[in-house]
């Protein structure tokens, strides 16, 4: 079997220096699953989909929700971001929409995940980032599909930080802009 | 750089935007029964108003949704934003 590289892989050892001060963590989580859901959120799939997945899908524009160990974020009206852990089966969600309207499919190889973390987290994002990223419009909950030093980007923010969606062919470039960027709050 | 306010995502800067030219150009009911003027009338022929200008966007780099704008094309300022299939409001 050929072995799995991730599109980050080769920026590991430097996110790990980058990640050493503590006022930053830099990481890569590749290989987390990642479902593009289409259906009618009014539809009798989209509650099938809800049920599968513990969770209604949200509707309101830049929402995100967690259902255990799942997170559904809204990318439209009727198009959702499902991530889960490297290896979720979604067969269910499959059959979810098999008689419906609808589309579950599997683009876990089109981003790859960056974690952005730490106390200076938001002032490194900051740099390339238009969208105001304060935890009290932008926290837990919340999800936008932006650019970031001009790049695609899916941002989820958490507890102490965000996630970074990118496509994998950017991933090197993000991953060094981000390097680059966080230069100055490494001192 | 405009700040234009998806209807879906709100203000986002022009850049994650696509221009999509005049908004509510109906497709024709029966195109080949268009004389070829007509035809090209309806493809090419379009108003360019010194003013509010009901015109096209998509947020490309968003939620990738296309919605209407009317913008006025003298200061370019944006009166209003709404989402395909909506009437254009009045913005007087
Ligand atoms: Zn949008």
């Amino acid at each position: 079997m050929a072995e799995r590289r991730s599109p980050a892989a080769a920026f590991a050892g430097r996110f790990e220096t980058a990640s050493a001060s503590g006022a930053l963590r830099l990481a890569e989580l590749p290989f987390l699953t990642q479902l593009n859901v289409r259906v009618d959120p009014a539809s009798l799939a989209a509650d099938e989909v809800a049920g599968v997945l513990g969770a209604p899908l949200p509707t309101e524009p830049g929402t995100a929700v967690r259902s255990g160990e799942l997170t559904v974020a809204w990318l439209g009206p009727d198009e959702w971001l499902v991530i889960a852990p490297e290896g979720f089966r979604y067969e269910l969600l499959r059959k979810a929409v098999a008689d419906g309207r609808g589309s579950v499919v599997d683009v876990s190889a089109q981003r790859t995940t960056l974690l952005v973390a730490g106390p200076r987290a938001r002032d490194v994002l900051a740099h390339g980032c238009a969208l105001d990223l304060h935890p009290s419009v932008f926290g837990p909950g919340r999800c936008a599909q932006t650019t970031l030093a001009r790049t695609q980007v899916v941002l989820l923010p958490q507890q102490d930080g965000f996630l970074v969606l990118v496509r994998s062919s950017f991933a090197a470039y993000l991953a060094a802009w981000l390097l680059d960027a966080a230069t100055e709050h490494l001192l | 750089m405009l700040l234009i306010p998806c209807p879906w995502c709100g203000p986002r800067e022009e850049a994650e935007f696509h221009y999509g030219g005049q908004a509510h150009v109906a497709y024709p009911d029966d195109p080949s029964a268009l004389s070829d003027e007509e035809w090209a009338r309806y493809l090419f022929f379009r108003d360019n108003p010194k003013g509010r200008f009901a015109e096209r966007w998509s947020h490309s780099a968003g939620c990738r949704r296309w919605f209407n704008a009317v913008r006025d094309t003298a200061t370019n300022e944006i009166h209003a934003v709404y989402r395909v299939g909506e009437a254009r409001p009045v913005t007087s």
